[in-house]
């Protein structure tokens, strides 16, 4: 449904950001982005989402297809109508507005009123935190509930696609965790794929079908995620897993080689 | 005591004239960042359209007003699309530098067409006569009462429950998350310069009924902007107190300061010390909103 080809995105036409990625995202899959801070990874949502163009920022090279069609050039506005929607980063909430407000924001494009009404309430059906909260502003709310807000404005457009940026990002582990299982389960109830974003990788690679890691504006590994769950670098630079015992030696100063090649 | 609620009672109108006009500033500031200006000379075209409509074509002040209004819209519309829309993206410093230029063509165009004369109309405003008590409302002031308030309370009814109302408070929350929604900007800051040159040419046949058409209505602006401040630049319910404060404080500084001081003039700088004095104690104006931390 979504292929990157190659991509290289320049931000103010010298900040080379993304050098040659590519990612395929088909229906219905959830397809985990991983890595570090500052690898990339909101800069390659943004480039499938048309938002580089708000930020001077440019894809100078390859290309983005949606369904057959080429999109690197069109404007987030043509995008979002084409089916994709992107939560993100940092729970964006208008915060002045209320919960429902921001959700009506979400289904902006929609013309099917009676449909958007019934949507909401299954984003609430989805959410029920945020259900209580539905005339409250949307400013005062708790981190986790503005970022179930966030996700719930996403869906609001029905797209067949969603881009989420690190939804986990300075939530409780608990919620983390409660937030993946509602991800998870509108993935299988929408049949909607999703481009998931995350340093949290143990959570993405919960819920992942595959799994890309990106390391200085390159992917550097790819795999499915059960694979990349074994995976030796995966699981001792990422999920904090190391093979233990083992003696300081040469292999030590490969280790350390190897490391500092993923935390770079 | 007669003397000072006469003088409250107009200054409580002339005060909703100014808070309708500077409601045109904050949906600018709110939607795109930028002061306008050029709102003051939105005034300006107003008063001079309302000469036009009220005595050159002879209109009822309803005709005037529905008319004005068509060319508040198709005025906005060009000013979006024309002198705005390259601006798209570019600093916010740009979009201001603009309004300024935007000011000088408007004041050119109305030296232009009506010779920037003195043109008088307020006899052809309809005459009501209003008695409370002791105080008799001049009938200039009911009708700027009126228009103003029914004016802002549309306003307000379009912001709240309107689809483009939503998409314009969202924009002046978060551009990016609008844009990301796939609501064009470029709609919304049009929308916001149509309502921008609306309000303000209103404002501009409410006070061109009361003296007359001139090229001093452009100051208006600054009172407005006076008004924005105090309010709280982005709060449109600060705006509308702040200029109800305003044109009560200017009318009472009218009717008791002027007559002391040798050559009057002290009413028009005294609601600027008021508002200085105001914000040395709240930086952020009367209602200016607060970021929402949280902890
Ligand atoms: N608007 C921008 N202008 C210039 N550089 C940017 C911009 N946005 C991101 N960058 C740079 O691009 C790199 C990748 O950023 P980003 O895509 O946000 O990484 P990630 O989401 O993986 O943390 C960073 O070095 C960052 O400084
Ligand atoms: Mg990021």
């Amino acid at each position: 449904m979504l292929q990157v080809n190659n991509i290289e995105v320049v931000y103010m036409n010298v900040i080379q950001v993304l050098r040659g990625v590519s990612l395929d995202v088909s229906d219905g899959k959830i397809i985990a982005l991983l890595g570090a801070n500052g690898a990339g990874k909101t800069t390659t949502l943004k480039a499938v989402s048309g938002m580089l163009r708000t930020e001077e920022g440019e894809v100078t090279d390859g290309s983005i297809d949606f369904d057959g069609e080429r999109i690197d050039r069109y404007g987030p506005e043509d995008i979002a109508a084409m089916g994709i929607s992107q939560a993100m980063e940092g729970r964006r909430v208008l915060e002045h507005l209320s919960v429902e407000e921001n959700l009506l924001v979400g289904a902006y494009c929609r013309k099917d009123r009676a449909e958007v009404k019934r949507d909401i309430e299954r984003v609430f059906n989805w959410f029920p935190k945020i259900k209580q909260l539905r005339r409250q502003m949307s400013g005062y709310l708790s981190g986790g509930e503005q970022q179930m807000l966030v996700i719930g404005r996403a869906l609001m457009a029905r797209p067949r696609l969603m881009l989420l940026d690190e939804p986990s990002l300075g939530l409780a582990p608990l919620l983390v965790e409660e937030i993946y299982e509602i991800i998870a389960r509108i993935n299988s109830e929408q049949r909607m794929a999703i481009l998931l974003v995350e340093q949290n990788v143990r959570a993405a690679l919960g819920i992942a079908d595959y799994g890309y890691v990106m390391e200085n504006g390159r992917v550097v590994l790819d795999g499915p995620a059960e694979k990349l769950k074994d995976n030796e670098d995966v699981r001792e630079f990422y999920l904090g897993l190391s093979a233990v015992g083992s003696k300081k030696s040469y292999r030590e100063v490969k280790h350390y080689r190897r490391r500092k090649r993923w935390l770079a | 005591m007669t003397f000072f609620l006469q003088l409250v009672v107009t200054g409580f109108a002339l005060g909703m004239i100014y808070a309708l006009i500077a409601l045109g500033f904050v949906i600018i500031l709110k939607c795109s960042e930028a002061f306008n200006i050029a709102q003051g000379h939105f005034v300006l075209i107003g008063g001079y359209l309302g000469y036009t409509f009220l005595v050159t074509f002879g209109l009822p002040i309803w005709g005037t007003l529905l008319m004005a209004i068509l060319t508040a819209i198709i005025m906005g519309l060009l000013i979006e699309r024309l002198i705005l829309r390259p601006l798209v993206g570019q600093p916010v410093l740009a979009v201001i530098m603009v309004t300024i230029a935007l000011a000088t063509v408007l004041g050119g165009l109305a030296t232009l067409i009506w010779g920037a004369e003195y043109k008088a109309y307020h006899g052809l405003l309809p005459t009501i006569n209003l008695q409370i008590g002791s105080i008799s409302v001049p009938s200039e002031s009911l009708i700027g009462l009126i228009v103003s308030i029914v004016t802002v309370a549309i306003l307000m009814l379009f912001l709240r429950y309107t689809k483009i109302g939503l998409a314009m408070r969202a924009t002046a929350e978060d551009l990016q998350v609008v844009q990301s929604v796939g609501i064009k900007a470029t709609t919304v800051y049009a929308v916001s310069w149509v309502i921008a040159s609306i309000v303000g040419v209103i404002g501009g046949i409410l006070l061109g009924g009361v003296s007359g058409a001139n090229m001093e209505l452009a100051e208006i602006g600054l009172k407005a902007f006076a008004v924005v401040l105090l309010g709280g630049v982005n709060s449109i319910g600060g705006a509308i107190v702040a200029g109800i404060i305003l044109g009560m404080l200017e009318n009472v500084a009218a009717g008791y300061l002027d007559p002391l001081l040798p050559g009057g003039g002290l009413a028009k700088v005294f609601p600027f010390i008021v508002m200085i004095i105001v914000l040395i104690f709240r930086p952020y104006g009367l209602f200016g909103l607060v970021r929402i931390e949280r902890i």
